[in-house]
């Protein structure tokens, strides 16, 4: 099974290179795109079948002489694949039809295969080396195609600060791998397993895989180079990077601190707990007041991180205390999203991205009217922004309740931290889930709805027809993993089992197609009914209308109290509608305030108001460090110009201070 | 044969909760009115009302797209799931398990994320108003709603409204400080769901006081009286959920003596709901935040309460 | 866990005490205030009537008659012609909003929770939870004080605390009635004391706004 798995990453990665040579010429695209898509399709089946499997191991002689490539293809691994494989197969097929509008092929067609090659490797390393080789050859190639437009404006400083971000999670995580691999000093996962780091040692470790794997998943205050980089991508890359690769950083995180670390400790769930609900809530918050469709796409994404971290604190928090079926509930709820999360942002990346090619605006307030322009993508795309809200029946509300079911299991916990921490994370969670209910009416009403702002989206064409199967492919699987969710949690089993040692009870047994998370006493929650009931309501609605009612319709102007305003500028824009949650929220998190700057009675300037938002992570966390580096270069910048004799005294200082050192240790 | 007796009793429930809702609208109306000294409309005023608004012509505006003539129907299907999987004169009917309270939860933020798209569909500013302040208000009601849930269950061990009621009518549950704040806190996230006055107005025509009203303004004809029916649908729904949890008198002794106590309880709800109405004024919209941030806050103590001490 | 319904009665009571601090914390306008305030007192009078009741402690229905008589209706019909005769501005200014304060409260609540339950964790169940409960009044009655500006809301915020150790010291179950009415007469001393003192400050500066009147403190440069 692995060795399938190995030659499809070979076969991405002569791709990519057949890809440097093909770039300018017309099928370019189909070769580089279709054969992305052959090969995803490849690894997803593979990677299905092996979820139920044994795990397989090989050892190839390259890399480290003493070492080898050691890869690894267990459940864990398995369900990771299939989510790079289904997200990578969407955005090759996606892209056979958005590439057409590519300007410059050159710079995204020999990187695409290679970055997807890169996700795929790291999910079934089985050493420090391989997974950290695999982990910066993603982050390179996804940096080269961030970089693809840099004649952009800010999309050359997203790169900027998308190197530095991404080679400080990997310095973070060979840190971690350090201490991991104790005394014997090796640098594979299975002797990593077998040492029992001591308490210190552990919690250091966790903390570096936090930093490290939690930095490139995006959970604050790492997240800032996220909706910087992600935008600034090909929309189908940026769909990848969302979906997929920061689930990979996610699967770092599991790996390291589930399997590698042993036993969890309760103070690591309280901080994963405390960090997921932060980042969920700031995630949402920075959302609302984009006006970017992509930029806001990418702030959600931070958001479902912490949904996920969430997920991820509880399994911790009830494993350490010896709480395994609560805790395979709340590993089970974190997969789940992670499955859903990567199926509609990718949905959502793909429409921004029709959005873009179609008038060439990524800013709402330019935007509008686009469902009578667009109506299949607005109709793919509403069904992201439903499932994305978490509403029933589709799958975002089913993981949202199993975290829900999960933290409503053991309130006996005897930690105080945890005691404070569940409850307080359980309202973090409600409250994001509302305001990204709040987010998308946003997005979709501006952008989709209404009137047309501007010129271009007066005159916004449909998108091809590769674009429009990739989005509703995935809007069908956002409603199929809603519908038939006991399908998803037995495919999960093996991999909870193999993590916390049991797994949720069986699904598939239970009558009625519901799921039955702990017993059926308790809860339960059939979405298949769910959605049969409101067919079946909508439809005896539809002719008792019909029957009933009066069938007369007639178009007219809008009502508007009398008073119709034909220039759409006095719609809403995005900033209007956001305007009640800033006011609420904005003053303690953003330091927001609104200058109104009103021109004197006579004067024909026109009004403005502007609203000032300050990041307040950016100027705690970011802006210090870069001003210390700056200043800290500055210093040493002196040392540039010294004379030869100065250098030769630097050579004889080292040199004593050596000989001194060696002495005294004596 | 018990699955087609369980099947008849739950569309008899579905076909109950449809036929009560406009008479309990009604009620707070003829409530509200006398309290007026006002003779006020007849109790069964809404159901005429549905009917002349189902025989008028529709008019719709030029530039509404399918989701506006979709949205009302998706809004009340939506709606009446959701108030049919609440137990109101028994409970353990046969599809009472295919969802639980954080699922009506859910399915009532369903229907209001089409209220709003539909608002922000004809592009009007009115629409605009209504969707914003509608979100504003419901990213705090629904996590008080949320965590009063999680309050109830802790306390009752399940999330299903059956087991719920059936717990808090037969066990010695007797008078915890939790059930207290989540009872406030109901009552607050109650109002402000069903654009009740303090929150909202339900008879203003005045933009600055609109919130619900403003996200209707452009629906006529039947479009209307399907939104007017769920919204009445809704507040019934409210009723009968604390009906259930708080006061589930009746709930296990026979249907008939637990329909005669559900209507005892509509009217009460209703009696109590024109009174509180009347005695208290609209706020200012920016004053409703502190509001339910109050009833965020008083569910968030309640569940803190259950988790840092038994027995409370 | 079940106790009995007396248990039951109690703890609804210290849990309303604390339910009506938070409202007192929402509160900004200054009559309603003091109608919350005597709300307040009501419900620690009712307490302590409960506990007489279980405790078998007459003395105790003493206590609770001074709480409802001087807190609960004199002090606010006092305050309430102190407000009307300096004519202080009827609204409470806050140094924080009303939503960070309560979030704040709550913290406080998990605080003394934190606190006290591990601490007397082999005393009487009854007395446990009250003695957390009341903590909580005492700690949120001292928040009301720190992030007021208005002196006639921070001394609501004063009387709550107080009305926070009553309920401490009658949930222990041995308060004797000596202590009970020296602690009345001498806050009902500072009651007066600070009455006069406010309506000396209103004579000379014209205001009782606290950050007006720090212009006025001796040691500026």
């Amino acid at each position: 099974m692995i060795a399938l798995t190995l030659a499809c990453i070979v076969l991405l990665l002569g791709l990519a290179v057949a890809g440097a040579f093909v770039a300018s010429a017309a099928s370019g695209r189909t070769i580089v795109y279709g054969g992305s898509l052959g090969i995803s399709a490849v690894s997803l089946l593979i990677a299905l079948v092996s979820l139920a499997g044994t795990p397989s191991t090989v050892t190839l002689p390259i890399g480290l002489p003493w070492t080898g490539a050691h890869f690894r293809l267990d459940p864990l691994s398995a369900f990771f694949l299939t989510v790079v494989g289904l997200g990578s197969g969407g955005a090759s097929l996606y892209g056979l039809g958005y590439g057409r509008h590519e300007h410059e092929p050159q710079r995204v067609l020999p990187f695409y295969p290679a970055f997807l090659a890169g996700l795929n490797l790291v999910v079934i390393a089985d050493d420090a080396f391989g997974f950290l080789f695999a982990w910066e050859l993603m982050s390179l190639a996804s940096w080269a195609l961030v970089m693809s437009h840099h004649r952009e404006p800010g999309n050359a400083n997203a790169g900027y600060v998308y190197i530095i971000m991404a080679s400080f999670s990997g310095l973070a995580l060979l840190l971690c791998f350090g201490l991991l691999a104790g005394p014997t000093g090796s640098y594979t996962f299975t002797a990593m397993r077998a040492v029992h780091p001591s308490p210190g040692i552990a919690a250091l470790a966790l903390v570096l895989a936090l930093i490290g794997a939690g930095s490139k998943a995006g959970v604050v205050p790492l997240h800032a180079w996220l909706p910087l980089a992600h935008p600034a991508a090909p929309s189908h890359v940026s769909a990848l990077m969302s979906g997929v690769m920061t689930k990979v950083a996610v699967y770092g995180f599991i790996r390291i601190a589930f399997d590698l670390l042993g036993a969890p400790t309760w103070w690591s769930g309280t901080l994963v707990l405390a960090i997921g609900g932060i980042t969920a809530v700031l995630g949402v918050l920075y959302a609302l007041m984009e006006h970017d469709l992509k930029r806001l796409l990418a702030y959600h994404t931070v958001e479902n991180i912490g949904i996920i971290f969430i997920g991820l604190g509880l399994a911790l928090a009830f494993g350490a205390n010896q709480l395994p079926a609560a805790a395979a509930l709340g590993l089970t709820a974190a997969l789940f999203h992670v499955f859903n999360h990567s199926v509609f942002k990718s949905l959502l990346f793909f429409g921004a991205g029709a959005v873009l090619t179609a008038t060439g605006e990524r800013d709402m307030d330019h935007l509008g009217g686009l469902i009578h322009r667009m109506p299949k993508t607005a109709f793919a795309f509403l069904v992201g922004c439903m499932a994305i809200s978490a509403l029933p029946p589709l799958n975002g509300f089913v993981s949202e309740w199993l975290t829900f079911q999960a933290i409503l299991l053991h309130p006996d916990l005897p930690q105080w931290g945890l005691k404070l921490a569940i409850p307080a994370d359980g309202a973090l969670l409600a409250l994001s889930a509302a305001l990204a209910a709040a987010c998308f009416v946003k997005a979709y009403g501006i952008t989709f709805l209404g009137r047309p702002r501007t010129r271009v989206a007066a005159d916004a064409r449909e998108a091809d027809r590769f674009s429009l199967t990739a989005m509703f492919g995935f809007a069908a699987l956002c409603l199929l993993a809603g519908v038939f969710p006991g399908v998803v949690i037995d495919l999960l089993a093996p991999v909870t089992q193999a993590l916390t040692g049991t797994r949720m009870p069986t699904q598939l047994g239970v009558e009625w197609l519901s799921i039955v998370p702990i017993e059926s006493a308790r809860s339960s929650y059939n979405g298949l009914l769910v959605f049969v009931f409101i067919t079946v309501s909508a439809s005896l609605t539809v002719l008792a209308i019909h029957r009933f009612a009066s069938h007369a319709l007639r178009r007219a102007p809008a009502w508007d109290c009398g008073f119709p305003d034909p220039r759409p500028e006095t719609q809403y824009t995005g900033a209007s509608f956001a305007q009640p949650i800033r006011r609420v929220y904005g003053a303690v998190v953003f330091r927001s305030h609104e200058t109104v700057i009103m021109p004197p009675p006579g004067s024909t300037a026109p009004a403005r108001i502007e609203k000032h938002i300050s990041d307040p992570v950016w100027d705690t966390f970011y802006a210090p460090v870069a001003a210390a580096v700056w200043h800290l270069s500055l210093v040493l910048n002196a040392m540039q110009f010294l004379t030869i004799r100065r250098y030769l005294g630097f050579v004889f200082a080292a040199l004593v201070i050596l000989l001194l050192a060696l002495a005294l240790w004596q | 044969m018990a699955v087609i007796q369980g099947l008849l009793v739950q569309g008899v429930q579905m076909t109950l909760v449809l036929l009560l809702a406009p008479l309990l609208t009604g009620l707070v109306r003829k409530v509200k009115a006398r309290l007026q000294r006002r003779q006020g409309p007849s109790v069964i005023q809404p159901y005429r009302d549905l009917k002349r608004l189902l025989g008028k012509e529709v008019v719709l505006a030029e530039n509404a797209s399918w989701l506006f003539r979709v949205a009302p129907y998706v809004i009340f299907a939506v709606t009446w799931v959701a108030a049919a999987l609440v137990p109101t004169f028994a409970t353990g009917l046969l599809f009472s398990w295919s969802g639980d309270l954080i699922a009506i939860t859910a399915l009532l933020g369903s229907a209001r994320f089409a209220q709003a798209l539909a608002a922000m569909d004809i592009g009007t500013s009115f629409g605009g108003i209504g969707a914003s302040r509608e979100v504003m208000i419901a990213s705090l009601a629904e996590p008080a709603m949320l965590m009063i849930v999680l309050s109830v269950a802790l306390i009752a061990g399940s999330t299903q409204l059956s087991t719920i009621a059936d717990y808090m009518a037969f066990s010695a549950v007797g008078l915890r400080v939790s059930l207290a704040l989540g009872l406030v806190a109901f009552i607050v996230v109650a109002l402000a769901e069903n654009a009740r006055i303090p929150v909202d107005n339900p008879a203003t025509h005045l933009e600055l006081t609109m919130v619900h009203e403003a996200m209707v303004l452009e629906y006529s004809g039947r479009h209307l009286a399907m939104i007017e029916l769920a919204a009445s649908l809704k507040l019934l729904l409210y009723v009968s959920v604390i009906a259930c949890i708080f006061v589930p008198v009746g709930l296990a002794q026979g249907y008939a003596a637990g329909f005669a106590l559900y209507l005892v309880k509509l009217a009460v709800a209703g009696v109590l709901l024109g009174v509180f109405e009347m005695s208290i004024a609209k706020m200012r919209v920016f004053r409703v935040p502190n509001f339910l941030g109050a009833a965020l806050m008083l569910s968030l103590l309640g569940v803190l309460l259950l988790f840092v001490s038994e027995g409370m | 866990m079940q106790h009995g319904y007396a248990f039951d009665i109690a703890h609804m009571l210290a849990g309303g005490l604390v339910l009506v601090s938070f409202t007192m914390l929402y509160q900004d306008r200054l009559y309603a205030l003091i109608n919350v305030l005597a709300l307040h007192a009501f419900i620690l009078a009712a307490s302590v009537a409960w506990q007489a009741h279980i405790q078998h402690a007459p003395h105790l229905y003493i206590t609770a008659a001074i709480a409802l008589g001087f807190k609960g209706i004199v002090i606010p019909m006092a305050l309430r012609r102190m407000v009307f005769r300096l004519g202080i501005h009827r609204e409470i200014e806050t140094v924080v909003s009303i939503g960070l304060t309560m979030l704040a409260g709550i913290a406080l609540v998990a605080l003394s929770m934190m606190v006290m339950l591990p601490v007397t964790a082999h005393a009487d169940p009854v007395a446990r939870e009250d003695i957390a409960l009341a903590l909580s009044v005492v700690l949120i009655g001292l928040l009301m004080m720190v992030t007021r500006r208005n002196a006639v809301s921070q001394v609501a915020g004063f009387l709550s605390l107080e009305n926070g150790v009553n309920l401490a010291a009658t949930g222990a179950q041995g308060m004797p009635l000596v202590v009970e009415i020296s602690v009345a007469f001498s806050i009902l001393i500072a009651f007066i004391v600070i009455g006069i003192f406010l309506f000396r400050i209103r004579e000379r500066f014209d205001t009782v706004d606290l950050q007006a009147l720090d212009q006025a403190r001796g040691e500026r440069q």
